[in-house]
């Protein structure tokens, strides 16, 4: 109704009329003009005061004691800043953690990839006998693509490096070679220039190369001339023809600067066993994800009639490209959103009865507001003013509180985190985090108003007033109180022992039995221009003068060459048949590592059997390999494996090779996964253009590092060199390290941040409740009570309560335990010993709270106790 | 010089009369505040007095209530004025209080007028 008042103006304008007709009539009667306006005026009375009762008849009176609820609640917040502070900055806390991660949640998984319709995009990918998914070759890409029924179309790209050739020297730089059609499948058109055409995906097509937004940027200072320019990457002059918009990233492959077109001219794209490429489709529409499953299946059956060795238990897999960038991270965020809620929840229990005591401390100012007539209404609109007034200063920290830990988040991900979920990027507080922090606010707003008007509901004024609000409705809230305690103790061992266990799993893994020495090794990954070194003899050639020039460096103990370090991945793999051996098509997949002769010793492996080889087996010498005790115990189990011979699934002659020696298992795959079967191949017989150097330090291996790097620009300034660090950072680096740590650190977090505010939830409840009970334990003194079992009454109170928590809890953790499952690794999720660590913990947290209130109980004077009314 | 009543013999209006009269006289016809007012006190014999401070805040309670509408319109010696008019809802509601009020009046006047009649309780039941 109210915005259809009328304005001030009309009434005034009605008066006037008023004393206008008036003076008219008196006129018609017989007065001058002068005197008919003049009586007419006295008559009417003061016009002031009936504009003046119209006005405040008018005025919005909720709007004004809204705004004087508010000034008042402020007022008493001020005069309570130790509650007001408390609660605000829980809620806060609370409120901020919940949006912090909701806004990664946010970037991974609710907002869609940076493509056309994303929904549509699939990753396709072959799968071995076993399930395991494995890269696609470059002919059944094409077979694939050629007869496939579901797709609209379907791109290949894979990862790899460019040496840059800059005027102040080689850097290696990422890079990804891209079927021609790869940009138009995900529906991404180039910010500047234009896209790869078919034409040129052929060999001996032109030398042609994208840049990303960021390399455009960093590189090029954005300059608009760049299309046209050359840049020379492993010594040949590429033109860029486009620059990738600022909005694309692609998290299959590296956050790579230079885009290629993928020209067939490698060896291994005319091998059909050669699996070397990721392939992105994308749906026909109406075709569904299975349907499009069932087609590659059927083609990959095809395929495997056609070409029984090379294609031999080929199966296909297709999963929606969103479920391939996001699905490993999901359970995490998803877990970690979880956390943020729980102690969301054990903030707002802790404000609830935060707000049961403050409503209880004001009973009686309720009570002589009421006596002086403030409806219950009013009053009730007090309560929710200041439960409002708290929420929205709370929500208002929240998301300052929220931009800040993003800020730090961001900062704790690694880099090498980003380059593979560059999404997690994309966290901002944007829209959707206003509105989730707004859906926070809104339930704390609730349950915040609700508390006290209950509360006010419940009690009796005239009660109040008689007894000093000491009536049945304070045994209730107690009783309240004490249940909120309860489930905010049992949220805390929820999250003591999630935060148990993933630090438990992360110790694990950091621990693992590597079955080498990690510290005083130093690595570095040195990369040979093709175009410089052609030949394996050259390649074999620059690695020998590069390990004699590094064996001679100072405080080197061991120097030694890998293609790929230990403890990484279970990537760069080999099939592999036993030579005598009835074969049924099942190759064995063992691990490929090209490592020069002094690797074993250099990271202090143990040689089981047999010998290592040297450095003078070269090519020109029978073929030679080292297994691991893996591979030895699954294929050669009761015998003596050295001298078999392996060769590849077809035996070709030029892959036989015969076993030597074998080495004691070490962790040279994935950290968290179980040994693999493991080759060792000399370096000198088949080398790398790309590969580690391993070095073996007296002194802290962390100072050779320039070293190392000066060493190899020194003998030739056009090798790149990269990524130099330590064995153990490069441990801690590993991706699943990374994770395990994140989440590990962020939930253990909010477990203390848990421990903490329930902590003091529990001391804010049996204070009160000794408060409360003063004149009780008063009472039992003077009656010949001793102080030592008051102290001991107050105490079994709080270990009452602490102990349902704490049981309530290891049932809820036990549950939630199993959805931890998937994170945990070397632990159980029912791990005792994590339990009795945080039943402990909080057994120990419990008793400090309450301690000083059951002091505070026993130190009371009865004489003092009896008069406190 | 025109008659006027002395301002002494006026009585001022019962609470919640003004309402009633307000209706009455608009279920006459729509007219503006000035002619409620001369209505009242020249049909009252002049013997209530109007404050018109509370006759305004009475309309605009009215208009609220939805009994009256307002529109601005002129006047018989064209000027400008808001007139009130009676809706449908104010004339059930006059009808109701009428018979309320004469109800009361009468009661009042046997009270007041017989003070030495007894038996007047066992008469009005």
């Amino acid at each position: 109704m109210f915005w259809r008042r009328r304005s001030s103006k009309d009434f005034a304008e009605e008066i006037r009329s008023h004393l206008d007709l008036e003076a008219d009539e008196l006129r018609r009667e017989g007065f001058s003009a002068d005197e008919a306006r003049r009586r007419a005026r006295v008559e009417f009375g003061s016009v002031q005061s009936a504009e003046e009762r119209f006005h405040l008849r008018n005025r919005a009176l909720w709007v004004e004691s809204f705004l004087r609820d508010v000034k008042f609640s402020v007022r008493q917040l001020f005069k309570n800043p130790g509650f007001a502070l408390t609660a605000i900055l829980v809620l806060a806390l609370g409120i901020g953690a919940g949006v912090a991660i909701f806004a990664f949640v946010d970037a991974a998984l609710i907002k869609p990839l940076p493509y056309a319709d994303p929904a549509r995009l699939v990753r396709i990918t072959e799968s071995e006998a076993d399930r395991h998914l494995v890269n696609i070759s470059y002919l059944d890409y094409l077979d694939w693509k050629r007869l496939n029924t579901v797709l609209s179309s379907m791109d290949v790209f894979s990862g790899g490096n460019f040496l840059l050739n800059t005027p102040s020297g080689t850097e290696p730089v990422p890079a990804v070679h891209v079927s021609a059609g790869f940009f138009r499948t995900l529906g991404v058109t180039p910010a500047l220039g234009r896209d790869f055409y078919p034409s040129e995906q052929v060999p001996g097509g032109p030398h042609i190369v994208m840049l990303s937004y960021g390399a455009w940027e960093r590189r090029f200072g954005l300059r608009q001339d760049v299309i046209g320019t050359s840049v020379r990457l492993d010594g040949v002059s590429y033109s860029v023809i486009g620059v990738l918009p600022k909005s694309f990233q692609f998290a299959l492959a590296n956050q790579a600067d230079f885009w290629t077109i993928l020209q067939p001219v490698s060896d291994c794209e005319k091998h059909r066993d050669c699996h070397n490429l990721y392939a992105v489709g994308r749906l026909k529409d109406g075709v569904s994800v299975r349907q499009a499953l069932a087609n590659m299946e059927s083609i990959a059956q095809q395929l495997e009639r056609q070409y029984p060795v090379t294609n031999h238990g080929r199966g296909a897999s297709v999963v929606p490209l969103s479920e391939a960038i996001v699905g490993e991270i999901r359970p995490i965020l998803l877990i970690l959103l979880a956390g943020a809620g729980l102690l969301l929840l054990i903030a707002c229990v802790n404000v609830s009865s935060l707000l049961v005591v403050h409503t209880e401390h004001r009973k009686r100012e309720i009570a002589v507001r009421g006596a002086l007539g403030a409806s219950r209404a009013r009053i009730a609109a007090q309560f929710v003013t200041e439960g409002l007034v708290l929420v929205i200063a709370g929500g208002l920290g929240g998301l300052l509180f929220a931009a800040g830990a993003m800020q730090v988040l961001t900062l704790l991900i690694s880099n090498q985190a980003t380059a593979r979920m560059p999404y997690l990027l994309g966290a901002n507080l944007s829209t959707h985090e206003l509105e989730f922090a707004g859906i926070l606010v809104l339930l704390a707003a609730v349950l915040f108003t609700a508390t006290p008007l209950l509360h006010l509901l419940s009690s009796d004024i005239r009660e109040a007033l008689a007894d000093g609000g000491r009536a049945a409705a304070g045994t209730l809230w107690r009783r309240m109180g004490r249940r909120l305690v309860v489930i905010e103790l049992a949220t805390t061992v929820v999250l003591l022992s999630a935060a148990g266990l993933l630090g438990k799993s992360l110790y694990r893994l950091l621990h693992v039995d590597l079955g080498f020495q990690v510290d005083h090794l130093a690595t570095l990954v040195v990369r040979l221009p093709d175009v410089a070194f052609p030949t394996d003899a050259q390649q074999v050639a620059f690695a020998h003068s590069l390990l004699d020039r590094v064996e001679n460096l100072p405080g080197v103990r061991a120097v030694a060459i890998t293609t790929m370090l230990p403890a990484t991945c279970d990537c760069n793999t080999d099939w592999l048949r036993i030579v005598g051996r009835p074969y049924n098509g099942d190759h064995i997949t063992a691990l490929e590592r090209h490592v020069s002769s002094g690797f074993f010793s250099t990271i202090h492996a143990t040689l089981l059997a047999g010998r290592y080889f040297t450095d003078a087996e070269d090519a020109s010498k029978p073929k030679i390999v080292l297994i691991n005790r893996a591979f030895a115990r699954l294929y050669f189990p009761g015998e003596d494996a050295v001298g078999k011979i392996l060769g590849d699934p077809t035996l070709s002659p030029s892959s036989l090779k015969q076993i030597v020696g074998v080495v004691d298992d070490f962790k040279d795959g994935a950290l968290d996964e179980q040994q693999m079967p493991s080759e060792y191949i000399p370096f000198n017989q088949n080398p790398a253009s790309d590969f580690n150097l391993v070095v073996r330090t007296a002194q802290d291996e962390r100072s050779i590092l320039p070293l190392l790097a000066a060493t190899v620009h020194e003998l030739n300034k056009d090798v790149g060199v990269e990524h130099g660090s330590t064995m153990s950072e490069v441990i801690n680096d590993v991706p699943t390290a990374n994770l395990h740590r994140t989440t590990a650190y962020l939930v253990g977090g909010f477990a203390a941040l848990a421990l903490i505010l329930s902590a003091i939830g529990l001391y804010g409840a049996i204070a009160y409740s000794v408060s409360r009970r003063t004149r009780e334990i008063g009472v039992r003194m003077a009656l010949g009570a001793h102080r030592s079992s008051v102290h001991r009454m107050v105490l079994a109170d709080a270990s009452r309560l602490a102990a349902i928590g704490i049981a309530g809890g290891l049932v809820c953790s036990l549950m939630a335990a199993r959805l931890l499952r998937g994170l945990l690794f070397g632990v159980r999720a029912w791990d005792l010993s994590t339990m009795m660590a945080v039943v402990t913990v909080l057994g120990i947290a419990a008793l400090l709270a309450s301690y000083v209130p059951a002091h505070r109980a026993a130190s009371v004077n009865p004489v003092d106790a009896l008069r406190t009314e | 010089m025109p008659t006027r009543k002395n301002p002494d013999d006026r009585l001022a209006l019962l609470q919640g009369t003004l309402d009633l009269l307000i209706l009455k006289t608009l279920a006459l016809g729509p007219t503006h505040g000035q002619g409620i007012a001369r209505l009242i006190q020249r049909q009252s014999e002049e013997v209530f007095f109007v404050d018109h401070g509370s006759l305004y805040l009475a309309l605009q309670r009215l208009e609220d209530r939805k009994w009256i509408t307002a529109k601005w319109g002129a006047s018989e010696n064209n000027r400008k004025a808001r007139f009130y008019t009676l809706t449908a809802k104010g004339r059930d509601h006059l009808v109701e209080k009428t018979s309320e009020w004469q109800r009361l009046a009468r009661a009042m006047g046997l009270v007041l007028g017989v003070v030495d009649s007894p038996e007047l309780g066992g008469e009005e039941a």
